[in-house]
């Protein structure tokens, strides 16, 4: 360290000069514990991350090795409407035509995980981009820009709106219905993120910053972008379980091409049999549902979990991480 | 209320309209192939020419009779038509299916929707204003973790098959509910206690199902009354020795229904949301089956016909329940709001 009596303050504050800057690959050990190893660490003694993330990593690994595992189905493979639980070959028993349930619930996996990726990154992504700058330039006519489209779309319901469009252009792909369902989804999660931001900003942390003299951009990116993190993880959370939600209704309501297998294809063909009043028929319209169900589920307590971990981040913080004198969360 | 607030709104509400309006018309337009194509098959098909070559100003006519599009047209004149028949003359354009003007079919059907509509957005609400307050007045009690549970798990629940289920164990194992249809096949329509009762009775379930979306409320709700109670202004109410259900209601109630607000807005467009897929599967002939049918049929006109209306509506009840909140929160009208 060398020897100025007078404190410059952007010395002070900047990350780039600091005095001994410690080697990449521990700046590297520090980021990686602070942001995932530590939240991982309190999200294993929270029970509900357990389940959640438990019954995701099931998802994923039939989403991957299941449909590795699993025969393609198609008609005519096995006997007739079997029931549940009888033969190895299908151990959820077999629909109309002869295919097995369990088989098509897994290859409708991961279509299911595109549209939702695809969803998330979309709705979340311009939700906090959207967010971020006009809460920043609260009162310009960027922000009234900005809000008044998030406004307008608020305003249209989404699944009418969604039922139009993709009657109008029927997608086959599995991204672009993800990033259909996720263009309804932004405005919402883009208001609260604003309104976050505002309330950010006014924290005195962030006018210190604005009072030094830092550019905007550095402010947004240290002060304000990671304060907003945890929200915005909850909420593509969140997300996921809308996009599993509309694109299942829409399979399920037959507007949506049946190219690909989906949960919702299932239910649409046992629900037009009419699965309720024929028992034989009846697993084939269950067991997707009991799907649905429980991966949502885990989305909403996975949402959960993450809003209890982040919040108490900062004390656990103290207790299990390398080094706690990061400038900012 | 500050005029100048009930002015701003408005305009809002006018311009939102404006940009939904011209959304169905850039709708029409980017069909593919355009109107013309799109809705060619369909045209000729109802009106008996089958195959062949038609004459391509008669298509052109006829496109315009249903959807008020005429292709032939520069774009801005076609532009103009739309607006104008539209709002001037109030017509919506002709179903292609049933040959009746769009806005016959959708003024048929959009009392019934309205009705299981705001009957379930109520009750869903209520019920789960309620529960939340009372969740967190037991905070980490049994009745809470239980009730928490409860509502994670409904939240996972899609309301259809919520619906499905409902129509599944009450409707046809116990028979206790109708399961389709608006009233019953031998109730005569009008103001008799016969026909209200089988109207209720009917919209039950329907009602029910939907309502399951106001759950997610639950939680927001138990969060807000949990921070407010812990606040200064609850514990000197108390200490004033005011009565616990002056400062239940007024206290707690108030300060934590109101950050719910924006939760409600999006409830009432994801409730008539809900209405496509619910109609559907109760046989409820209502806007939302008009719109399921339309999309079947490739009806055009009608599809954006009920687009608009399902938008006029939420547009509508967003506005007066911004206007009245004006009134329960006098921050918002000031035009300094919290946002």
């Amino acid at each position: 360290m060398t020897e100025t009596d007078e404190l410059d303050f952007e010395e002070l504050f900047d990350d780039d000069t600091e005095r001994e800057p410690p080697s990449r690959s521990a700046r590297l050990k520090r980021t990686l514990d602070l942001t995932v190893l530590a939240p991982l660490r309190i999200a294993l003694h929270d029970w509900r991350a357990v389940v959640a993330g438990t019954i995701l990593l099931l998802y994923g690994l039939m989403g991957t090795v299941g449909v590795w595992l699993a025969t393609k189905p198609s008609s005519g493979d096995y006997p007739k409407l079997q029931g549940p639980f009888q033969e190895l070959a299908y151990p959820l028993g077999t629909d109309l035509y002869g295919r097995s349930i369990l088989d098509q619930i897994i290859y409708a996996t991961p279509d299911m995980f595109r549209m939702i990726f695809a969803g998330a990154v979309v709705a979340v992504g311009v939700a906090a981009v959207v967010g971020l700058l006009s809460g920043f330039m609260r009162g310009t006519a960027i922000d009234a820009v900005l809000m008044m489209l998030a406004d307008i779309i608020i305003t249209i319901p989404g699944l009418p709106l969604i039922i139009v469009i993709t009657a109008i252009f029927q997608p086959t792909n599995p991204y672009v219905v993800g990033v259909f369902l996720g263009v309804d989804m932004w405005p919402g999660l883009a208001r609260t993120v604003r309104s976050q931001v505002l309330s950010i900003r006014e924290e005195s942390y962030v006018e210190a910053s604005q009072i030094m003299g830092l550019p905007t951009p550095s402010i947004l990116r240290r002060d304000v972008a990671g304060q907003l993190m945890p929200f915005i993880l909850v909420n593509a959370s969140l997300t996921s379980r809308r996009v599993i939600f509309e694109s299942v209704s829409l399979y399920f309501l037959g507007i949506l091409p049946f190219t690909t297998y989906n949960w919702g294809v299932l239910m649409n063909l046992a629900y037009q049999e009419n699965a309720l009043t024929r028992s034989e028929l009846l697993p084939w319209l269950v067991f997707p549902m009991i799907t649905i169900i429980l991966m949502s589920f885990a989305f909403v307590l996975l949402s959960q979990a993450m809003d209890a971990i982040f919040n108490v981040r900062l004390q656990a913080r103290h207790a299990e991480t390398i080094d706690e004198e990061e400038v900012t969360g | 209320m500050h005029p100048r607030y009930v002015l701003k709104r408005t305009g809002q509400m006018i311009l939102t309209f404006f940009v939904t309006v011209t959304f169905t018309f850039v709708l029409y337009q980017s069909m593919p192939g355009g109107p013309a194509e799109a809705m060619r098959a369909m045209i000729l098909a109802e009106s008996g020419q089958v195959g062949g070559s038609v004459d391509l100003n008669l298509l052109n006519q006829m496109v315009e009779h249903y959807a008020n599009v005429n292709p032939d047209k520069p774009l801005h004149v076609q532009y103009y038509d739309y607006l104008h028949s539209l709002i001037v003359q109030g017509d919506m354009g002709t179903s292609i299916y049933q040959g009746e003007p769009v806005l016959d079919l959708i003024l048929q059907s959009v009392p019934w929707t309205m009705f299981i509509g705001v009957y379930a957005l109520a009750l869903g609400y209520t019920v789960s204003l309620f529960l939340g307050a009372a969740m967190a007045y037991k905070e980490r009690s049994l009745f809470d973790s239980v009730s928490s549970i409860g509502v994670i798990f409904l939240n996972s629940v899609p309301y259809y098959i919520f619906a499905i289920v409902l129509v599944y164990v009450l409707g046809i194992e116990y028979s206790l509910f109708p399961i389709d249809g608006r009233y019953g096949t031998f109730v005569d329509p009008g103001f008799t206690l016969e026909f209200m009762g089988s109207v209720v009775w009917h919209a039950t379930l329907p009602v029910v199902s939907m309502g399951i979306l106001a759950t997610g409320g639950a939680l927001t709700m138990r969060g807000n009354a949990i921070r407010v109670l812990g606040d200064d202004y609850v514990r000197v109410a108390e200490l004033r020795g005011l009565r616990r259900s002056r400062v239940a209601m007024q206290y707690v109630g108030r300060n934590s229904v109101l950050p719910l607000y924006t939760q409600f807005m999006i409830g009432i467009a994801g409730v008539l949301s809900s209405t496509v897929v619910v109609e559907e599967i109760f046989a409820y002939n209502g806007m939302g089956k008009l719109l399921y049918d339309a999309v079947l049929l490739h009806d055009y006109p009608v599809l954006m016909g009920t687009l608009l209306v399902f938008t006029t509506i939420t547009l509508l009840a967003i506005y007066i329940a911004d206007l009245t909140y004006g009134y329960i929160d006098p921050r918002i009208s000031t035009g300094d709001s919290n946002d």
